[in-house]
């Protein structure tokens, strides 16, 4: 559903990034991930119209995108810019809905359902400064949800959070997600939680980024965060994210690259 | 405001060009009774006109001197009790209550009283613009007391220096750009309150008692191109005291930038 | 509890000052300072002596007040619209500001009072001139105020209007305008305040009703304590008007600063 052909940026006469090409099919969850500063950012950007990448083109089922496209929602990092501290959680959620034509009761109802899909149905007249920085990210991921996009892009979400909450948003998000079939492109840092959380990882070289590493991740049975990240395939999948984001050449031991 | 630079500046000019022009053009076309109401071009002339005109002249003079005796009062009189006011905090807690209860009071309202008690009008125009005048220095000197780097205050008085001495060293040099801020609000608020006295209160000269002169004759051109210097002194003075502060303070602005 | 008796105690100045002003004006018995229990009486007499029923205030307060205030506050809203109008447009419309920065700048800095008499040569003396007056003396710190603001906003909150696609309605009623209030507030204040005083002046100069006539009145009928009274009825005025300002602007804006206290 979402393709990137040759899609580069350059800021000034900084290269942020170089010819990324990704195919990325309906309901998958893709993460991908690289060092600090090789432009995850700056290809999320491109891909939700933020900015205007300087070469090569994002295709949405098909058709290239010109400006903001519609059914796609993003979760940003910094949540604190992102909500708008003069609005209650519910007022939030249900405020990217007037789009959607829905009338008052409908829009609180379906913000009302998204928030207690990330358990904060207790939080709804909260507003932002009175959350922690996890709730605050809950209600981002549910301003998510309510708008039902087909693709929601997530950048760091949960760069700003504690561990603890880190491990509980994860499993929230692959929860729901699963739940409503959308189709999720994470972008991390963290090679753990990019192979913990995706279908597939795609992994970005240092600046100028450019894709040097797509691979499937097959673990049995639901993810879980012990067991999960005890498994043997787990371990040599994050060894091998790992030695593909510091550049060294991969090992071919047993995993499948495409 | 936006930063000035070439282009901006030259879309100032185009911006402040047209609108003269269409003005102008509406005039001629006879948009209003330009009996009454004179052209830009009318009203332009007469404001250039009326700075060789010896009878604006004196008037000028007039309002310009007790402007800068109104300025200098209020810096006499504000900068020390802001000084006393900033480093002493038992004393602003004190008169805190008192400056807050005198403060809305509009100056000009003291006109009626002041016109009553001074038989010189100079004297009664100065009492009313540095009654104005007075706030914002005040205010803007015990700000910058407060923001003193307290240690260096320390450092001079371990040496044994007295309050006299550690309010001369380092307070008033560290509050200085606070109060050149203060100054310029006040030199700004000073020019409306001489010329509003004079409107207010008459008397043989300055600006104001000449507007109200023109005024009985009906003359806009007058009336509207001495606004208009009067504008124009206000700007020029202020860009004066900015230019200064920047020169003056550039420390302090590096310093305020690397705090932020 | 304890807090109130201190708020009350921080104020010990202002009777201290009351009582020394009464004995020195007694002793010095200067006509043109009375004494303040003078002023509070005549104070008293003109405006408060009034029925229960018009809230204690006397038919001169009401006729004296009515107009000028009915002229402040719809000058004041006049300039608040307007001004926060202008503002949106100089912050949005890219250029707009540098083109108009110039005439705005002048604008700015042409003393209100001295259009009072500009005014009453073409309007005559009347309420649309006090209101051209204040609307134009006090339309500025909105204006910039506004302008500043909505300039600011925080690109953060933009770009997730834009992800959400946001109307430009949206935009500008759920963010733009929410994300600058604050600064606005900050300018309305400030209007609040100087449309007392151009409504003083306007008064002043020529009208034939009012407090600033009222004032006017009472120094050609040599009432000093009238005068006095006046003066203080201004400065009660501008405190009423910031308190109830400052009400509102919590109420309002209480996000706001609750927000920064959480940072
Ligand atoms: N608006 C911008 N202007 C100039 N350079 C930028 C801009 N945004 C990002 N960059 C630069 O582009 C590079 C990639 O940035 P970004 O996409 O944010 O990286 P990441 O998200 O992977 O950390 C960085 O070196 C950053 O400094
Ligand atoms: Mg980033």
């Amino acid at each position: 559903m979402l393709e990137l052909v040759d899609l580069s940026h350059t800021y000034g006469s900084y290269r942020a990034i170089d010819r990324v090409n990704l195919k990325v099919a309906q309901g998958e969850v893709v993460c991908i991930v690289g060092p600090s500063g090789c432009g995850k950012s700056t290809l999320l950007r491109s891909i939700a119209g933020l900015i205007k990448p300087t070469g090569g083109t994002v295709l949405l089922d098909g058709k290239p995108v010109d400006g903001s496209p519609e059914n796609l929602a993003v979760v940003f990092q910094d949540y604190s810019r992102s909500l708008y501290p003069w609005m209650s959680a519910l007022a939030n959620v249900g405020l990217p809905l007037r789009r959607r034509g829905l009338d008052r009761k409908r829009r609180d109802a379906a913000a009302m359902a998204a928030l207690e899909q990330v358990g904060l149905a207790g939080a709804a007249a909260k507003f932002p400064w009175e959350m922690s920085g996890g709730m605050q990210q809950r209600v981002s991921i549910a301003r998510a949800l309510a708008y039902q996009p087909k693709l929601l892009l997530m950048d760091e979400p949960f760069g700003s959070v504690d561990a603890q909450t880190r491990e509980e948003l994860e499993d929230l998000t692959l929860r729901v997600c699963a739940h409503h079939g959308m189709t999720i492109l994470l972008i991390t840092h963290d090679v753990d939680e990019s192979v913990y959380v995706g279908d597939r990882v795609v992994v970005l070289s240092k600046a100028p980024g450019t894709v040097v590493g797509d691979l499937t991740v097959q673990l049995p049975g639901p993810r879980d965060q012990i067991h999960t990240r005890e498994l043997d395939a787990f371990v040599r999948l994050r060894a091998e994210v790992g030695r593909l984001v510091r550049g060294m050449t991969p090992h071919r031991n047993g995993v499948e690259t495409r | 405001m936006p930063k000035v630079n070439g282009a901006s500046l030259l879309r100032g000019l185009i911006g402040t060009a047209g609108l003269l022009v269409v003005l102008e053009a509406a005039g001629r076309l006879g948009a209003w009774d330009t009996e009454r109401l004179p052209l830009v071009s009318t009203v332009l002339l007469r404001a250039g006109e009326l700075l060789t005109d010896p009878e604006f002249l004196v008037s000028a003079r007039s309002s310009l001197t007790t402007w800068a005796l109104a300025l200098l009062v209020t810096i006499a009189i504000a900068v020390p009790a802001g000084l006393l006011l900033g480093m002493v905090k038992p004393a602003e807690v004190a008169v805190r209550p008192l400056i807050e209860f005198l403060r809305p009071i509009p100056s000009v309202a003291l006109i009626p009283l002041v016109i009553l008690l001074y038989s010189e009008t100079t004297h009664m125009r100065i009492t009313v613009a540095v009654y104005a005048a007075l706030w914002p220095v005040l205010i803007n000197t015990i700000y910058g007391v407060r923001d003193v780097d307290p240690l260096a205050k320390e450092t001079l008085r371990s040496f044994g220096f007295g309050p006299g001495s550690v309010a001369y060293r380092v307070v008033l040099p560290g509050a200085a750009p606070f109060i050149a801020t203060g100054i310029r609000l006040a030199a700004s608020v000073a020019i409306v309150l001489v010329v509003t006295s004079e409107l207010i209160a008459g008397g043989i000269e300055g600006i104001g008692v000449y507007i109200t002169i023109a005024q009985s004759g009906n003359r806009l051109d007058l009336m509207i191109g001495a606004t208009i210097l009067v504008g124009l002194f206000g700007i020029l003075v202020n860009a004066l005291l900015v230019a200064g502060e920047n020169r003056l303070f550039r420390w302090h602005r590096a310093r305020a930038g690397a705090a932020t | 509890m304890r807090r109130a008796t201190s708020g009350v105690l921080r104020f010990w100045i202002v009777p201290v000052t009351l009582v020394l002003w009464e004995l020195l004006t007694r002793m010095t018995e200067s006509p043109f300072f009375p004494p303040p229990s003078r002023i509070v009486g005549q104070f008293y007499d003109m405006w408060l002596s009034g029925p229960v029923s018009q809230l204690l205030l006397t038919d001169s307060a009401l006729d004296t007040f009515g107009p000028s205030l009915g002229r402040l506050l719809a000058g004041w809203t006049i300039a608040g619209v307007l001004g926060i109008a202008l503002g949106v447009a100089l912050g949005r419309i890219r250029g707009l500001a540098e083109y108009t920065d110039p005439v705005l700048q002048f604008l700015r800095a042409l003393p209100p009072p001295l259009l009072v008499p500009i005014f009453f040569v073409l309007f005559k003396i009347g309420t649309p001139t006090q209101l051209a007056v204040i609307v134009f003396g006090v339309i500025w710190p909105v204006l910039v105020n506004t302008t500043d603001g909505v300039r600011a906003v925080d690109k953060g909150f933009l770009e997730t209007a834009r992800v959400f696609q946001f109307s430009r309605y949206d935009i500008l009623r759920r963010v733009i305008l929410p994300s600058a209030m604050p600064k606005i507030f900050a300018g309305l204040r400030l209007s609040l305040s100087l449309a007392l005083i151009l409504m003083v002046v306007s008064e002043l100069v020529g009208s034939n009703s009012g407090i600033g006539y009222s004032l006017l009145y009472a120094q050609q009928s040599y009432d000093y304590a009238g005068v006095w009274a006046h003066i203080v009825l201004l400065g009660v005025l501008g405190l009423l008007f910031n308190a109830l300002f400052l009400v509102a602007e919590g109420r309002v804006l209480s996000w706001h600063a609750n927000a920064r206290r959480n940072v």
